[in-house]
Parts: structure tokens; sequence; C-alpha cells
């Protein structure tokens, strides 16, 4: 018995719709972000993270809407990602339901915001998401830069520096992504996932590259992550998050059960 | 008449989740109220007592808003809810924030996890994900829901109550901490039960039902 190692689907809402497909048998609608939620509760999810990518901003406030819908029927924690940019867009979530907020381009561009953020509504609302790609060549020792942009910008930000500069400002938890491994189901970058682990005092969750279940448990033992997240195994019906629980609990991991 | 539950509302934190989940419970069978007020905190049936955030802000919150008087005298009569910061402020005393009096109702100390368990392993601050709660003794709160449950937590100081009565909930996170304590109409816990999916409505559900004995 002890703290269980989270994991945690992702939906990437645009304009209000789940996209990159979901494929469930028994839900109505698979683009519906509330339909998914729920369908992600009942199968054990131990958090929901929706990563908004909608991309005008006069449109953001069906994001709100999505969270309060979810709110009211989901207890779970709630976290929101994307177009974080005022202490006034924190609020708005928070109030629609939402228990945290993913601050990523606005925190590299101004790092006081997430000092101000943790201050105004406490370091356990704020993650930092870390998009990084690594930068050493082969040979020379790893290093990892932070990118914005979908990963096609370069900062000259050191990952594990940036890392810890943010713990100090007050983030809560770090959301890893390996932009080198997005999308590619190959697997977590669990170097990175180390290195980022051992540098910072706060739970780190990871994310990126996600093709199996193996995957998940390896993030956990090899890359001492402290939660996983992943979305398209999960999208497309090749796994429940169950399945992937008892994976995980076969191979030692401390999980939630349901 | 329905019943009347109150949250206390001292602006600490996100509380909105909280008023949610006790009107999912009881389903329009009572009224759910957010309130800053004292007078109506004190004609209400119940009080839920919630809060995130520093116990420094948390204190002078209440007692900017004249709450810390309220709050004390229905914990002495009413069925009372206090979770997380809700829990801690309850205490004597807090080591957060270089040291911060409490509403002191029970004597005890809110201390830091530190960031070395006692084993010796390297712990992750805040305590943040799903853990275990063992019931360490028979409580109406704990009805229906199977020991060591696993409930949702999220912070980085815990409740040292010197009188180990008051202990009816543990966990585990580099020691052995009291996650849930009961005296007489008072029950509190450090997790969120508003978060902790069937664990938690089951303990909400427990908590409206309850006549505040044990």
């Amino acid at each position: 018995m002890s703290l269980a190692k989270r994991i945690i689907p992702c939906l990437d809402v645009d304009n209000g719709r789940v996209v990159k497909g979901v494929q469930f048998v028994d839900i109505r609608d698979a683009g519906d972000p509330v339909e998914v939620a729920r369908r992600y509760d009942a199968e054990g999810a131990d958090e929901i993270t929706f990563l908004d990518i909608t991309a005008s901003s006069d449109d953001r406030e069906t994001i709100v809407h999505v969270v309060e819908d979810v709110a009211e029927t989901v207890f779970i924690p709630l976290t929101v990602g994307g177009g974080i940019r005022t202490v006034e867009d924190i609020r708005r979530m928070l109030n629609a339901g939402a228990d945290k907020v993913a601050i990523n381009t606005a925190a590299v561009f101004n790092p006081d915001f997430v000092s101000e953020a943790s201050d105004k509504v406490g370091s356990q609302c704020i993650v930092v998401a870390i998009d990084a790609k690594q930068v050493s060549k082969e040979g020379e020792p790893k290093r990892w830069e932070i990118f914005t942009h979908g990963g096609r910008k370069p900062t000259g930000l050191d990952a594990v520096e940036w890392a810890k500069n943010m713990v100090e400002r007050g983030a809560g938890e770090i959301l890893l992504t390996s932009m080198d491994r997005d999308g590619t189901k190959i697997g977590f970058d669990l170097d990175l996932t180390r290195a980022i682990v051992d540098a910072v005092s706060v739970p780190v969750i990871a994310s990126g590259g996600v093709g199996n279940l193996q995957h998940l448990a390896d993030g956990v033992t090899k890359g001492g992550a402290d939660a996983v997240l992943a979305a398209s195994i999960f999208h497309f019906a090749e796994y429940t998050v169950g399945e992937a629980k008892e994976y995980m609990a076969e191979q030692g991991i401390e999980v939630r059960r349901t | 008449m329905k019943q009347k539950i109150v949250v206390v509302d001292y602006g600490m934190g996100n509380i909105h989740s909280v008023v949610t989940a006790l009107e999912y419970v009881t389903d329009g069978q009572a009224e759910v109220l957010l309130t800053s007020q004292p007078e109506l905190i004190q004609k209400a049936d119940r009080i839920v007592f919630p809060g995130q955030g520093a116990a420094k802000d948390c204190m002078r919150e209440l007692q900017t808003l004249g709450l810390d008087q309220a709050v004390l005298e229905v914990a002495q009569q009413k069925p009372f809810l206090g979770i997380c910061m809700g829990l801690q402020v309850l205490m004597a005393h807090s080591e957060e924030n270089d040291g911060v009096d409490c509403l002191g109702l029970y004597p005890g100390e809110v201390r830091h996890f530190g960031e070395v368990s006692e084993k010796g392993e390297r712990l992750k601050i805040p305590h943040m994900g799903w853990n275990n709660i063992s019931q360490t003794r028979l409580h109406p709160l704990w009805k229906n829901i199977a020991d060591n449950s696993r409930f949702y937590f999220v912070h980085s100081y815990y409740v040292d109550p010197e009188d180990a009565a008051l202990t009816v909930g543990e966990c585990e996170y580099g020691l052995t901490f009291t996650a849930a304590i009961a005296r007489d109409n008072v029950f509190a816990l450090q997790c969120h039960p508003e978060k902790s999916a069937a664990a938690g409505l089951q303990l909400l559900t427990n908590f409206i039902e309850w006549d505040g004995t044990e």
C-alpha cells in the first residue's frame, strides 16, 4: 500500500470536439469530450487532461463549457491546458470545474507568469507543461532544449534547468513531453524523463510516444515518472485504462484498482 | 423542508467542485449553499469546511471575514466536515509560513513531510495522487467504503493531533500520518472526497445522512 502511479488519458479538443478520433463501441458521439471523459472515468482513469488546440481565441469559451459539463458528473481531477496566458484564464478554468491548469508557451515567454499564478491560486493548481527535444549529438552527453510551436521553434533553454526554474517559481507538477517521441508510438524518451524526475522535487507526468502498455510501465519503472499520460492508445480503443492498470500491476507497480 | 448544507467560502482555493459533488449526491433533495456569511453558516443544518492554499492566508481570510469564531461555534454544534485545509486549521498550530496559530479546536501540530522518508527515500512534495486510507476505527462516515480504499490527496503538510484517539484514518507517505479525524459531530479529512470518484462520493453521501454522533 502506497501512493499509486497515475494513468492520465489526454483529450485534444478543437472547438469543443475531441480530435484525433476516439473509438468506443458504446458511446453515441465519439467526438463529444463529455462522453469520452465519462467513459475514461468509468474505466478507472486517475485524472483526465484536456488540451485545447482551438486556433481562434474567440472560440476558447467552448472549452469552458466542456469542463463545466464534465465536472458535473466526473469526480476525479481535471486538468486543462492550451491557451492559458493570464490569471484570469486560470480562474475561468478553475471556476468551470478544473482542478489544475497546464501552462506551456506563456511560461516560456514570461516565466514570471508562473510565479504570479502560483501565488494567486496555489501551486497545487499549476502544472507547467514542458516540450523538450534532444539537441545533443551522437556520442555527446545527452542534452534537451525547450521548443515551442509544436516542436518547431528552439528557445535555447536547457530542459533540466528550465524544469528546476519552473518548480522554484511555484509549479506544483511538471507535464513533460518529448517532442522527438510525440506521435511516434515507440515509447517515452526515458533518459529525458529520468533527468527531469531527478532534477525536481515535484511530481512529473511523462508524455509523448506511448504505443503500448509496456511503454507506460517503462515510464514509471525506468523513467521514474509519477504519472503517465497517453492519448492515442486509449482513443483508438487499443487498450482500456483498466487493461493498462492490470498490466502495470503485474509488473509490481502500485495502481488504483476500481 | 429540505436540509441546508453550507459550504464555507473564505476565498481559499477551488471549492466549486465541493459544491458540485454535494449537489450530485443530494440530487435536489438538499439545498447546497456556498457562503462567507457567519449568520448563514449558523443557520445551516450541516457544514462543509473546505480549503486549499497556505495556512497563513487561510487564517488571515477567516479572521478578516469574521468566520473564525463562527466556524468554531458550529464545529461544536452540527454535523461538520473538514476537507484538506479545513482539517489542518482545526489544529492548534501549523509549521507552515514559519509558524501560524490556527483555530485550535484540537491540540496538535500541522507538520511538513520533509523531502526524505523515514526509510531514507526521496519524497516528492506535494503528496499528490491516490493513496490508501486505513480505517483505524469504525465511524458512520466509513459506511460502505472498503478499508484501504484509495482517495485523492494534494498536500505538503499533515496533521499530528496530540490525542491519538482523534484519528479515524491513516495513510502512508514516507511515514504514517493521520488522514482523517473524528470527534462527536466533527469529521475532517486530508484528502479530497469531491475528487475521489466512488469512494469520495460515498463519504459525502454518508455525511449528508449522518446524525452527528459516532
